[in-house]
């Protein structure tokens, strides 16, 4: 099996570097995996998970990404978001503050007042830290 | 002549504010180091986000402007300058080399006020505006010296919404760039439209875009304006640590100096009490004989 190196690139720094089997993102346009081997391509991405499979089946590494996009070129990949963390760097405590407080926030808001989308976004990305962190790290059985 | 209590007393003082000033270079050294830091972080993000966007920005057919309103030069009738300066001052000539370009070229380019508009972070240079009665369109006074990303994109998405919403329909960005340790430059760039993308060759790959080029663009363009103030507001902060690191060392040099010279009068005076003293002695004691 062959592998490809990724990186994972915030403006804080490197988050993830090394060498992966496959890429599982969503895209905007719907869920994506890459492999090695891949036509380069640049696709933006929605607040989700990010699974990185190694080459030992049993091995995946879980990060949250806030949106962004991949960019697939002949021989790397890199995704780059304004944030980014891997399953183990998830502050669960902060994560489940700011999902209280992004629903409180919306509580007091209307669909079309200003703030909704921000707070809306807050409470995905809150939401997306917390179910990445609590995902078990043995692989499921087939 | 100073009495020998004087000088004494001026030589206390200046001791303990060259302990205060060599304090605030350490303190600036320390800060420049993480300053340094993060803008090096960051630069990595930046590289790889510029290379893409450029890479599609060259694709595109040249003279084409309808692709998207970030890339599209529009007739100047306002101009908007984001300038950085900093808070605290202490920084030498840090602030008012910006503020001085900034002046200049404003001269230089407009005839009326209502031709431009300053938009501007840290105190000194708002007061510098507001004194001069400068359109300040408005202003960010809470950078804190290590930037909140979070923060710095809400202060970039502001700025960018007024060119969105076509109040301004050129963003200018002046401040202070980071050289090395002892000396920063002047920058001043324009950052919307953006037009500088393809003037750099880049290497040419043929990505696929998905779903396409232009939505690319919109979820890209955006991200890259917002990182490049982001950027620069970390330049300039690593600009002024190593600004302020600079006139503190001075200050206490000088501080030495002086202490220095204050020693030699005070010792001369104290020599010259001594003499009399002996003189008055040997006078009084052959006046007796």
């Amino acid at each position: 099996m062959s592998t490809v190196h990724t990186d994972i690139v915030t403006p804080a720094g490197k988050v993830y570097e090394g060498d992966v089997h496959m890429v599982c993102v969503r895209a905007t346009s719907g869920e994506m995996g890459v492999l090695p081997h891949h036509i380069p391509i640049v696709a933006p991405l929605e607040i989700a998970l990010v699974h990185l499979k190694h080459e030992d089946e049993n091995h995946i590494d879980y990060a949250a990404v806030h949106g962004g996009f991949i960019q697939v070129s002949r021989d790397k990949i890199t995704i780059l978001s304004e944030a980014a963390e891997m399953k183990d760097q998830i502050d669960v405590k902060r994560a489940e503050k700011a999902r209280d407080d992004a629903q409180a926030q919306l509580a007091t808001l209307h669909a079309t007042s200003e703030g909704y989308a921000e707070a809306l976004r807050k409470l995905k990305r809150s939401e997306l830290r917390l179910s990445t962190a609590a995902i078990d790290g043995s692989v499921p059985e087939a | 002549m100073p009495s020998m209590r004087d000088i004494k007393e001026k030589i206390a003082s200046t001791k303990k504010m060259s302990k205060i000033t060599k304090a605030m270079q350490m303190v600036a050294a320390a800060k420049l180091n993480r300053a340094q830091e993060s803008a090096q972080h960051y630069s990595a993000y930046a590289d790889k986000l510029r290379e893409v966007v450029a890479s599609i920005a060259s694709g595109l057919p040249k003279g084409n402007n309808s692709k998207h309103p970030m890339l599209a030069s529009r007739p100047v009738k306002k101009t908007a300058y984001l300038v950085l300066t900093e808070n605290r001052g202490l920084a030498g000539a840090y602030d008012s080399n910006v503020l001085k370009y900034t002046q200049n070229l404003i001269a230089e380019k407009h005839q009326s006020r209502s031709e431009y508009t300053v938009i501007v972070t840290g105190k000194i240079g708002l007061h510098f505006f507001e004194k001069r009665n400068y359109p300040v369109a408005f202003s960010k006074t809470d950078v804190q010296d290590e930037i909140n990303f979070d923060d710095a994109v809400g202060f970039a998405k502001q700025v960018i919404s007024l060119f969105d919403n076509k109040e301004v329909d050129e963003l200018h960005l002046i401040y202070n760039h980071f050289i090395n340790a002892i000396s920063q430059t002047v920058v001043d760039k324009q950052l919307l439209p953006l037009t500088d993308l393809s003037d750099k060759p880049v290497k040419k790959a043929n990505y696929i875009y998905e779903p396409d080029e232009d939505e690319v663009l919109q979820s890209l363009l955006p991200l890259y304006a917002e990182g490049q103030i982001y950027g620069a507001l970390l330049d300039a902060k690593a600009a002024e640590q190593a600004a302020r690191m600079t006139a503190m060392r001075s200050a206490s040099d000088n501080a030495n100096d002086i202490i220095d010279h204050l020693s030699l009068s005070y010792n001369r005076a104290r020599q010259a009490a001594i003499t009399q003293e002996i003189t008055e002695i040997v006078g009084g004691a052959a006046a007796l004989e």
